[in-house]
């Protein structure tokens, strides 16, 4: 699937010689390859078909840059217009002015809500926050319990008023998390058709008796055609802030992401990449988008070919590693250079012969998200100056991040032999060196 | 009441998808290139997917030149004619055993839990003993959920801690289901995206533990399929098949889309059948699937 469109396209130019501008007919030629890819990744037909439209008008005339083909040059701007449309890329919920904010969470049955709203608490605590769960389900077997032992299991509490009125449940929640200093609560709806009017009616009701900051709607990654009449009904009854996208870590290519965000306008704001609960994630459009095309390289090359911006960045790393002056920020800038390229796994799969090698395998992207954000919590100096990292301050960093001191000692570990073996690498090019930290 | 919610689901599917076929081709005398347009959108938005829906117009274009129509009856019965030869199989038999072993398999969140309770009370009804298995040991409250249909349904329900081993659930559940000549046994399993690979050679190993445990058992493996999935299904469905050698789909949610259209992909990409859809949330909101019927009720004679 995943070479198949760099070959299709390749394929439809091949007749095509030389560089210069694209035209109507080899444009035309291509976006028959490009609406196919779309469909393919369950991007809704009726937005493939206005997206195709507009990037057609738009490519026409293009100058194709140097050193890549037309192929790949539509694919480029596909690519950005596709990042475009997807959005930003934070993981922003709008907190209350006087506490306590309330997260409000709705969607299809089986989507992932009970699940994200205990990641999501865990996110905020780790940023410092008080969060309460509220069990609000009071249809689907099980579903309080659910929520409980995942709190539970968080050390995080949860409130529940067994099987009574959601309205009150969510209303009778505010004051509770006052009196317990609770500074956000999460609320935890039922799952429910956006046809079912008289539930859709009760996250109505919800929604305008206790008010909430934020309301984000959690779909399922892999939904098909339907994401966009689902997410359409849900955002009409209720407004919603924002977009959770679920079960990411499989290999749906997302096209619900692209539907529902041209249907809603809102953005996504957060990934389900595990059943386990920090396997969330910040929505990356630029990802998004090359899943979504199903490829990963043409649209790295194309980038390369015009990276002029980042071969400055580049040189001043070079020399830094030369001088084995390279510290973690450095290291961190790198990780980010990384994750603008994709995902690990696509990373990999650009390496030739890679890709078939890796059919089957899933590769742990969590390791890359863990020692970010082991970097993410050192101070300055320490990042700079990794060696006054002693046991107390590797403990808080641990625990800052999530993670375990064996995870910090291991990494600083990798990092000391990487700054040594740069040490004798002196003078060689630093070309093919691989990626550190046996990330590759 | 059952009937009534039977009737309300799979009439919300010809509207959606097939009448729209049918609405199409009405008085057309000619085919163009417009109408075998539209046709594409018809399907692909009933998540038929672009290979099977390519396929299915090459069919239906060559059919057409072949065998000049003089109306859009013929029409029609051309496309439903294409469109039941992928859908329908040859029903098979059931094995006779007892117990029959069923096990229920899927990825995460597509109503296993709730299509095993649906089962349950299906056989429930015929008078048959049917016995559960919760396998499910890894999600938060997977266990209490099946034990509250359990309840509900009358069914007993063999389970152990959460967290502990799902095959010694299985090799218990089938000791008791002998002993207590059940004449059904339906084994719950954790929801698993079937790209990951020791999620997928654990439940090769659960059915690897019923072959040991029973001569010819599993003898259904039901994959659940959530019919608001798109192309993915496909996906899943070919990893469940190496792993579990699926038998036959159980396709949910079918009251809250007129889609599910991937069926048709999967049924042609890997010969597996629709075998029953479910409509609702209710133990009660269950329908075996007759794919003769349905694609009947798809294109009701003018
Ligand atoms: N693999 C994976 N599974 C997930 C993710 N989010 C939720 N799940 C699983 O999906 C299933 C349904 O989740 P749940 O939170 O109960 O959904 P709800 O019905 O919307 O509350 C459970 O088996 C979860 O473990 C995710 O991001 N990745
Ligand atoms: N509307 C509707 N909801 C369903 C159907 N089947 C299951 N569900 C719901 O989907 C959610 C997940 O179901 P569950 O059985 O727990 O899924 P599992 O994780 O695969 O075991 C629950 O909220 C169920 O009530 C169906 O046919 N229609
Ligand atoms: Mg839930
Ligand atoms: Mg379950």
């Amino acid at each position: 699937m995943l070479e198949d469109l760099t070959q299709r396209l390749e394929s439809t130019f091949r007749k095509l010689r030389g560089y210069g501008k694209l035209s109507e007919k080899n444009i035309e030629d291509s976006m028959r390859e490009i609406r196919r890819a779309l469909l393919e990744a369950d991007v809704n037909y009726t937005v493939v078909k206005d997206f195709v439209a507009t990037v057609q008008e738009k490519a026409l005339g293009q100058e194709v840059l140097q050193s890549v083909t037309p192929g790949q040059m539509v694919v480029k701007i596909v690519h950005d217009e596709l990042v475009r449309l997807l959005g930003s890329s934070a993981m922003q919920i709008r907190t209350a002015g006087i506490p306590p904010t309330i997260v409000m969470l709705a969607g299809l049955q089986g989507s992932g809500k009970t699940t994200f709203a205990a990641k999501l608490a865990n996110f905020l605590r780790k940023r410092g926050q008080k969060p309460m769960l509220v069990a609000a389900d009071v249809y689907r077997p099980a579903a309080i319990e659910q929520l409980k032992v995942l709190g539970r299991s968080l050390n995080i509490p949860v409130y529940d008023e067994g099987l009574s009125d959601p309205v009150k449940i969510a209303f009778n929640a505010v004051s509770v998390a006052r009196q317990q200093f609770c500074d956000t609560i999460i609320l935890d709806t039922a799952g429910r058709l956006h046809i079912d009017q008289a539930m859709m009616d009760e996250l109505v009701k919800i929604k305008n008796r206790i008010r909430p900051h934020e309301i984000l709607f959690v779909a399922d990654g892999m939904t098909g055609q339907d994401a966009v009449n689902t997410a359409k009904e849900f955002v009409q009854r209720l407004n919603f802030d924002g977009v959770v996208l679920t079960k990411m870590d499989g290999d749906a290519r997302g096209g619900a992401a692209l539907s529902i965000r041209a249907v809603t306008g809102k953005p996504i704001k957060f990934m389900g990449i595990g059943e386990k609960l920090d396997e969330v994630e910040q929505f990356y459009p630029d990802r998004m988008a090359s899943r979504i095309l199903g490829m990963g390289d043409v649209v790295t090359l194309v980038e390369k070919a015009q990276a002029t911006i980042d071969e400055e960045k580049a040189k001043k790393l070079e020399q830094k590693l030369r001088k084995a002056e390279f510290d973690l920020e450095d290291f961190r800038d790198q990780l980010q250079q990384i994750k603008k390229m994709g995902s690990l796994e696509s990373l990999l799969k650009m390496i030739p012969g890679v890709s078939r090698q890796l059919k089957g395998v899933t590769v742990d992207d969590g390791q890359l998200i863990r020692v970010e954000a082991i970097i993410n919590s050192m101070t300055t100096e320490e990042r700079h100056n990794p060696k006054i990292l002693n046991g107390s301050r590797r403990k808080r960093i641990a625990s800052g991040s999530g993670t375990r001191v064996q995870d910090v000692n291991q990494l600083m570990n990798q990092f000391q032999q990487m700054r040594k073996m740069m040490k004798q690498m002196k003078g060689k090019s630093f070309k093919g060196m691989g990626m550190p930290f046996g990330l590759a | 009441m059952a009937f009534g919610k039977t009737k309300f689901g799979l009439q919300k599917t010809r509207e959606g998808v097939f009448s729209k076929i049918t609405r199409l081709v009405s008085g057309r005398k000619k085919v163009d290139e417009n109408l075998l347009d539209e046709l594409e959108e018809i399907f692909i938005s009933g998540d038929v997917g672009v290979d099977t829906t390519l396929y299915l117009l090459d069919k239906i274009r060559i059919r057409i030149r072949k065998e000049k129509f003089n109306n859009s009856e013929e029409l029609n019965a051309i496309i439903k004619d294409e469109v039941s030869r992928l859908m329908i199989a040859p029903r098979e038999k059931e094995v006779e055993a007892k117990p029959y072993v069923i096990l229920v398999v899927g990825v995460n969140g597509t109503g296993k839990t709730t299509s095993i309770a649906k089962l349950a009370y299906h056989y429930k009804n015929q008078g048959k003993q049917v016995l559960l298995a919760a396998a499910d040991t890894f999600r938060a409250a997977a266990i209490e959920q099946l034990s509250i249909w359990g309840e509900r349904i009358g069914c007993p329900v063999i389970k152990h801690q959460p967290l502990s081993d799902p095959g010694a659930v299985v090799f218990d559940a089938l000791t008791a289901a002998r002993a207590r000549q059940a004449d059904y046994l339906i084994i719950d399993t954790a929801g698993r995206l079937h790209t990951k690979v020791n999620l997928m050679t654990e439940l090769n190993k659960i059915r690897k533990v019923i072959e040991s445990r029973m001569e010819g058992a599993p003898h259904e493996v039901v994959l659940v399929l959530d019919a608001g999935n798109g192309q993915n299904a496909i996906s899943q469905a070919k990893e469940f098949v190496k792993a579990a050698e699926v038998d036959s789909i159980f396709l949910t949610k079918l009251d809250g889309t007129a889609r599910g259209g991937v069926v048709l992909s999967v049924k042609r990409e890997l010969g597996i059948p629709v075998k029953y859809i479910g409509l609702g949330e209710q133990k009660e909101d269950m329908e075996l699937f007759d794919p003769k019927e349905f694609v009947e009720g798809l294109f009701p004679e003018p």
